[in-house]
């Protein structure tokens, strides 16, 4: 059944913007972003908005609703209360182009300053043997979309501009674990490098991240945890060393 | 004046999924300097909605698997209207595109003794598709991706320029290609974020831009699929091919409305899921054609034992070719026997544990959770067909994937002529990489040997007109154009097509044309949705046009074109290509004689088979 709902959608760019309020028609089983799509098509054809498979897999759609991170073509109307006003808003870590556009080239920057894949000397094309359960450590990682909410929300950069540079974010630390657990991985010094060039310190597991993953990677657990602590390890105390071979955890 | 960037490229990749990512890497590391202009943010590409796999005769499951083998299955499944150079070089060449993507870092799925599993696929006669789960596009585009982040870093490691020799262009769209002396030159286009447009001067051109399923209303394809390489080479003078082929896809959600079209993988019938109409019964045994009936099961018992023993037992019946499937669907929702949504059921439910069903098919379980709010472990799923992938684009050469204009390459799903009537699941992925890769081997060379380029001051300012020509236009609401267009589209030339409603389609489009040469973007020029869209509807205008008339024009079906009027494959009507032009701003339809197949490849089949498609002429080469 359609009914008329009220949201609150920020526009402007980066010379400043507001809240603009809108009731706009809402049907069945229809997701933010669908509603997004009918103010395009309806009052405001300029309304800037990322998007693409609006099916959860490429991460283009994220913003803000409701203050809360999420992809639009994922959160369902029927998830808010009937009356409730809802508040679209960019995502507040990355600068503002337009509307709900924001510039995300620091993330593509923190890509690119990570070392790649470093195959193995010797081992042909065709030739890769690896175990099912020793790729899946990593390929829980390499099912990120690239949506950036984690970035977005980590509070590292959230609130501290200048943390930018230092600070590479939860994206880049999945994908310096997932290369250090890769079996056939020639490069030995993922976690120093994580440590040493990613601002890995900084982060204080406050799993914010984990959160808001679409995906649901279990970043802090599975992947920051882990490589702190084999950091740790390495690097200063060989009795926490002993200590995490002893009482391994387990997630 | 209005400003304009101007850049000098060897080769210029117009796209940024699987095929351009491909052909970049190879002609960057051709020593070339490769740009990449990308439609949306690098990485987000339409590629990552392949969910199945990438078919590759690596005979990792089944070791009878060949590439013989695998170039029969795709012959099979386009209906022998493949150009059969296309399927030779494809199941020739993929596998070892599929093990060069591990060198660049992808983790496939794994068989027990360590080497890249397979799943079994439509139409794929053993165990074919690698994999990971059900999100194989991601980690495809992901590989690809981080691969050109890799030789950037090379770059950046010999001239401290990350972009010396291979830039992205991220949300970058081109509108024009622009000649010299019959010969590209350039392309013209504008910057999303800003608005700015930059011309790349270059002798070379790879259009990697994907289809044209934006075209219809129900379909599994983004925003981005507006057909825009397809009508880029018309323009410059190029052909299509065969664009009345397109696959509807048989799964595509239907309820709730608002996703209606959104993919289901093919992998949920190849891991057991069966397809039931509302009255309960597994119908596809009733829709075996002819010519597949020796190779697929005739009873549930049979169908459900080749999954375990599939040397001793035939293929169950929901994993004929997709367009077989997509039809019987349609058959029985129009004989009254479909959900109250208007599809029919996938059960995977009742067929595998549900811990199973979670580590197979995990995007599945959550696109189901999320968006119907169904758990695909506890209940049936609701599907239906949905325009998935066009077979028809731009008629190129087989082996350089050069179109008639010198210097204009094409790869991937925007080329045309190697999937035939009808691609199989996982052939698409295998495709990108072995004719991306082939693109950006020849577009370098042809650079070698042309260039660098020039275009007229004339052309330039040409293409700068029309790209602002919305805003001082004074028609409609791009939107509205849009969905009117899809309507015309989706209910005149869909899945089952008739004389009379394509020569309707055919006005009506007509009509629109006078209307999308008038329509109007409001707002500026920076990150403006309407005014892009705005110049997007002429590319899914003529590409649509040139669906409905070639057809129109062929009686026959086959594949993904079926006519009520004409329901049975022709063989005369095999031998034929049509062939897309452009004559000013009229589309032109031309027929052309399909290369025959040479006898070394003819007698890969067994004669009883090509008979049933080919005329007694034909077979006069075939050895036995």
């Amino acid at each position: 059944m359609a009914s008329k709902r009220q949201f609150r959608v920020w526009r402007g760019d980066e010379n400043g913007g507001d809240l603009q309020d809108f009731a706009v028609e809402v049907n069945e089983g229809e997701v933010v972003l669908d509603i997004v799509h009918r103010l395009q098509a309806t009052e405001t054809p300029d309304l800037a908005v990322r998007w693409n498979c609006k099916a959860g897999k490429c991460g283009s759609c994220s913003m803000e609703i409701n203050g809360m991170p999420k992809l639009a073509c994922m959160t369902r109307m029927s998830s808010f209360a009937e009356d409730e006003t809802i508040t679209i808003t960019p995502l507040r870590t990355f600068p503002v182009m337009r509307d709900l556009v924001t510039d995300v080239s620091f993330n593509y920057e923190k890509a690119r300053e990570t070392p790649s894949f470093a195959p193995p000397a010797g081992v042909a094309p065709g030739d890769y043997r690896m175990q099912q359960v020793d790729v899946e450590r990593s390929q829980e990682f390499r099912k990120c979309i690239e949506c950036f909410l984690c970035q977005n929300t980590c509070h590292v950069v959230r609130d501290h501009e200048e943390n930018k540079e230092a600070f590479s974010g939860p994206r880049f630390f999945i994908r310096a674990a997932e290369l250090d657990m890769h079996p056939l991985d020639a490069k030995t010094d993922r976690k120093e490098y994580a440590q040493a060039e990613q601002g890995l310190g900084f982060c204080n597991i406050t799993k914010c991240c984990t959160e808001v993953c679409p995906e649901h990677i279990k970043i802090t657990d599975n992947a920051i945890i882990p490589m702190k602590e084999r950091v740790v390890d390495r690097r200063y105390d060989p009795i926490v060393w002993l200590g995490s071979k002893i009482f391994r955890r387990t997630s | 004046m209005t400003e304009l960037q101007r850049f000098q490229y060897d080769v210029v990749v117009i796209g940024a999924g699987g095929a351009g990512l491909r052909a970049a890497i190879e002609a960057r590391m051709a020593g070339k300097k490769t740009a990449i202009i990308s439609k949306s943010l690098f990485g987000k590409a339409h590629t990552v909605m392949a969910e199945g796999g990438a078919a590759a005769a690596m005979g990792n499951v089944n070791s009878n698997d060949n590439w013989q083998v695998h170039f029969r299955d795709t012959m099979r499944g386009g209906k022998f209207l493949n150009h059969f150079r296309m399927a030779e070089l494809h199941a020739k060449e993929a596998p070892e595109r599929i093990w060069e993507l591990e060198t660049y870092g992808a983790l496939f799925d794994r068989t027990a003794d360590g080497k890249i599993s397979q799943r079994n696929f439509g139409g794929h006669e053993y165990p074919r598709l690698a994999h990971v789960g059900d999100r194989t596009g991601l980690e495809l585009i992901r590989t690809l991706q981080q691969k050109i982040v890799s030789l950037q870093q090379e770059d950046f490691a010999a001239t401290g320029d990350y972009e010396a020799n291979l830039r992205v262009f991220h949300e970058t769209t081109i509108t024009e290609l622009l000649l010299t002396d019959g010969k590209i030159a350039g392309a013209f286009g504008y910057v999303r974020e800003s608005g700015e447009f930059l011309l790349f001067e270059t002798p070379a051109v790879v259009l990697a831009t994907g289809g044209i399923g934006k075209s219809y209303k129900v379909t599994s394809n983004s925003w981005e699929y507006t057909g825009d390489g397809h009508a880029l080479a018309l323009r410059a003078g190029a052909t299509l091919v065969n664009m009345e082929f397109l696959q509807f896809h048989p799964t595509g959600m239907v309820w709730p409305p608002s996703v209606k079209g959104i993919l289901v993988t093919e992998s949920v019938r190849g891991d057991g899921g069966i397809l039931k109409n509302s009255e309960g019964k597994r119908f596809m045994f009733d829709y075996v054609p002819d010519v597949f009936r020796e190779k697929y099961a005739e009873t549930p018992e049979e169908a459900d034992r080749w999954y375990k023993d599939a040397d001793n037992n035939r293929r169950p019946p929901e994993l004929l070719p997709r367009d077989e499937v997509a039809r019987a669907i349609n058959s029985e929702v129009k004989a009254g026997r479909g959900t109250k949504a208007g599809g029919v059921y996938l059960d995977i439910a009742s067929r595998l544990p549900a811990e199973e069903i979670r580590k197979r098919l995990p995007s599945m379980y959550h696109q189901f959770k999320e968006l119907a709010d169904v758990d695909i472990t506890a209940e049936p799923m609701e599907v239906g067909p949905t325009c998935h992938y066009v077979m028809g684009g731009v008629e190129v050469d087989p082996d350089s994937t050069q179109s008639r204009v010198p210097g204009l390459f094409a790869a991937g799903e925007v080329s045309g002529g190697m999937h035939g009537s009808n691609r199989l699941g996982g052939n698409s992925l295998s495709d990108l990489l072995v004719f991306g890769k082939r693109a950006g081997e020849h577009a370098a060379a042809y650079a070698d040997s042309n260039g660098p380029s020039t275009v007229a001051q004339s052309d330039v300012d040409a293409a700068i007109a029309g790209a602002l020509a919305p805003f001082t236009n004074d028609g409609e609401n791009p939107y509205a154009l849009q969905h009117e267009l899809q309507l015309v589209m989706n209910d005149l030339v869909g899945i089952i097509r008739t004389e009379a409603e394509l020569a309707e389609a055919i006005t009506r489009l007509a009509a629109i044309r006078e209307r999308v040469s008038r329509v109007q973007a409001t707002g500026g020029r920076r990150y403006n949705p309407g005014w892009h869209l705005a110049l997007d509807l002429r590319n899914m205008l003529v590409v649509s046009e040139c669906t409905a008339m070639a057809a129109l024009e062929r009686k026959e079906s086959r594949g993904g074109h079926t006519r009520e009027d004409h329901p049975e494959m022709a063989a005369e009507w095999r031998k034929v290509n049509l062939i897309c032009g452009l004559d000013g701003e009229k589309v032109t339809l031309n027929p052309q004689p399909l290369p025959p197949l040479p006898p070394e490849l003819l007698n890969l089949f067994e004669k009883s088979e090509l008979k049933k498609y080919m005329t007694a002429q034909e077979l006069e080469g075939h050895g036995g």
